[in-house]
């Protein structure tokens, strides 16, 4: 038995905190920052781990920041 | 800053589903948290590296927003004057009939100050493509009404709302070159969500592929949010441009290979 | 050796465009100088050579196409008519600033406004002060001749890449319209594409992966960048007044007055000199050819041996201003014109000699 389980890398430094990846994610994977970045800005961080590199949150970031990864994972 | 629910064994290079395409320059954007500019730029570029036709594309950039385009898409592109863009595009591909070539204009650009040589270069059905990106209000400038914004809508300088007994009605010009004889490809898309952008890049292939065929224009509108201009967060832009911006700019293919739909 | 015909000034320019290996050519209908395109179309140099020719729906279009065609290293040129030129300040402005090579024939006609359709030289200031928006110039040449619209075709396309900035034919009406001989040079081959890139590394012709994209651009958002801008093509615009000045005298070596005339101008000059001198009246004439750069020293060495000069032009005095900041004020200078379209006589031109020169 097998499922995908998936991850996400965000470039903290370049998210701008629109929240569009937040409303994207059918898993309320990610939510925003209590920090903010260099510019100012709360960015978007992972917070549980029912990603499952569906790719919607890389797909709808205007600057392009979530790196998503995706990976056939074997079950006992 | 410590990560929490990392998957250092998912993590991994073969791994990688989604990543920022190369051909988008690494440096930070120029446009406002959560505009579609960004996106519709991934889009297309994508569209080049799948195509594998980075070395065959030449660009022409707008004013507007997107004037500084050349500066993050990874190919070669003109700055054109304020609303020339197709005046550019028509002579460069006449020139370089082997290239791609594309417009990225905004709708002050494209249906205001540029009406001329837009509407001119779809009927002489310039293999071109057009993508026109519609947020219904001049977002460099400051906030003014736009040819495109909607009735009622308010903006720097219409305060009180558009009121079309003096300011007139907002122009579907997506529509009237839907029925100029040139154009090959006319279609309405948005990039506020993964399914849209997905529909989008699809048109933008489905675009560049025309082009390679040499069938004559198209022309892609994508209906985006301006959330400094509207004075909302993305979120909240995001869905009053789906409450307001699409009944009246409806998604969807006007025009395929030529005929109406 | 070249070949020898008989032909409107008009269609010279054209022929010339296509002898010179132009590439493209995006124009307006606009008279007098319709025949530009209308040669072009008839003659199919599409056929001819591969050289595009389009009409555009404006002035303002042909020129950004031509901005378009320039940016990507091409040969590439327009023409109009006065009007038609106020409308192109625009791309012209953009081409100068974003350092592009380009030839724009300007057929003046009388102005202001829609003025006439009758020759002048009314647009001296708009071609040589730069004409649209910021600091720049245009190299411009004035052709009193068919024969010189013929080879300011191939010399402005030369200086146009040379220096990578547009380049205008100061022609008129009359030019344009009137007959003469002209022996034309032999075809020189359109460039091909390799040809074109190596010659013009600063083109955006598509992007190979082994260099950095190309920005065709008149925009720099930080003040000191534009700066640069500027400081670099005021450097050039003074490398192009140091080498690239273009001037004739006539029968000056005896002479003890001038007259200073430019291209339609220049021609009744060449005749009231003839006239003056049965008269006994011993006059030159000296013909900037290059309007930008502007013969300073030769018209100061040149006017300064004289007892005074006239400077005829078919407007109410611009290129005056030029031949005064040349000269200085050692000898008289005093302006005769016509305008709206009007062309002295000769025999005008020498009264006006007498009267403000001589007699006054």
């Amino acid at each position: 038995m097998g499922k995908f389980q998936g991850d996400i890398v965000i470039n903290t430094e370049r998210c701008k905190g629109c929240e569009v990846c937040v409303a994207a994610c059918p898993f309320s994977v990610i939510a925003m920052s209590k920090d903010v970045n260099g510019k100012g800005y709360h960015f978007a961080i992972k917070v549980n781990d029912e990603c499952t590199g569906c790719t919607n949150c890389g797909t709808v970031c205007p600057d392009g920041v979530i790196t998503v990864y995706r990976a056939k994972v074997t079950t006992e | 800053m410590e990560e929490l629910f990392a998957k250092p064994e998912i993590r991994k290079p073969e791994n990688i589903v989604y990543k920022k395409t190369n051909l988008m320059i690494d440096r930070p954007l120029s446009y406002c948290p959560g505009c579609g500019h960004g996106t519709t730029h991934r889009m297309l570029m994508e569209v080049i590296e799948e195509m594998g036709i980075q070395e065959n594309t030449i660009g022409v950039s707008p004013v507007g927003c997107s004037v500084l385009a050349y500066d993050f898409l990874d190919i070669d592109m003109l700055g054109a004057a304020h609303g020339r863009a197709p005046a550019l595009a028509s002579a460069i591909k006449r020139l370089w009939p082997n290239r791609f070539v594309f417009t990225y204009q905004g709708d002050g650009d494209l249906a205001a100050i540029g009406t001329a040589e837009t509407i001119h270069a779809c009927n002489r059905g310039e293999n071109i493509t057009i993508i026109f990106i519609n947020n219904g209000i001049y977002g460099m400038t400051g906030g003014q009404m736009a040819p495109t914004t909607l009735e009622g809508m308010r903006t720097a300088t219409s305060p009180y709302g558009r009121d079309i007994a003096t300011m007139g009605y907002p122009l579907k010009i997506t529509e009237l070159i839907a029925h100029l004889p040139g154009v090959n490809y006319v279609t309405r898309q948005a990039v506020h969500t993964p399914n849209h952008v997905r529909k989008t890049k699809k048109a933008i292939r489905k675009a560049f592929e025309i082009q390679k065929e040499k069938k004559g224009l198209s022309f892609i509108e994508v209906v985006s949010n301006c959330n400094s201009g509207w004075k909302l967060t993305p979120v909240q832009a995001n869905k009053w441009m789906e409450e307001n911006m699409f009944p009246f700019y409806p998604l969807g293919d006007m025009k395929i290979d030529g005929k109406l739909v | 050796m070249g070949e020898l015909k008989l032909m409107k000034g008009n269609e010279a320019i054209a022929e010339a465009a296509i002898r010179a290996g132009c590439d493209g050519y995006f124009g307006y209908p606009i008279t007098p100088q319709s025949e530009v395109m209308e040669y072009l179309m008839a003659q199919k140099p599409f056929e001819r050579t591969g050289m595009v020719v389009l009409q555009a729906e404006s002035e303002v279009a042909s020129i950004n196409m031509v901005y378009g065609g320039a940016g990507t290293g091409k040969k590439v040129m327009t023409s109009s008519s006065s009007p038609g030129i106020s409308l192109m300040q625009e791309g012209i402005s953009y081409m100068a600033g974003a350092e592009l090579p380009a030839l724009i024939v300007n057929a003046v006609r009388g102005g202001p406004g829609l003025g006439t359709i009758q020759p002048s030289q009314a647009d001296y200031f708009q071609a040589v002060k730069g004409g649209g928006h910021g600091d720049y110039k245009l190299i411009v040449l004035a052709p009193a001749s068919v024969q010189e619209m013929c080879d300011h075709v191939k010399l402005g396309f030369d200086l146009a890449f040379k220096y990578r900035t547009p380049v205008m034919i100061l022609s008129d009406g009359a030019i344009g319209q009137m007959m003469e001989k002209v022996v034309f040079f032999d075809q020189i081959p359109r460039r091909t594409d390799e040809e074109l890139m190596k010659e013009c590394p600063w083109a955006a012709v598509g992007k190979p992966k082994n260099r950095e994209h190309i920005r065709i651009t008149s925009l720099d958002l930080d003040p000191a960048g534009q700066e640069r801008v500027n400081l670099k093509l005021q450097a050039k615009y003074k490398t192009i007044e140091e080498n690239e000045i273009l001037y004739e005298e006539i029968q000056c070596k005896d002479a003890e007055y001038l007259f200073v005339a430019f291209g339609l101008s220049a021609r009744i000059c060449q005749k009231a000199t003839d006239l003056a001198r049965a008269k006994g009246i011993k006059v030159g004439l000296f013909r900037p050819i290059t309007l930008f750069p502007f013969p300073i020293q030769q018209i100061a060495a040149t006017g300064n041996r004289m007892k005074g000069v006239l400077v005829v032009e078919m407007n109410a005095g611009q290129m005056i201003e030029d031949v005064k900041l040349s000269m200085g004020s050692k000898v008289k200078i005093e302006h005769f014109g016509r305008f709206g379209g009007i062309i002295p006589s000769p025999d005008e031109v020498v009264n006006a000699l007498e009267q403000k020169i001589i007699g006054g």
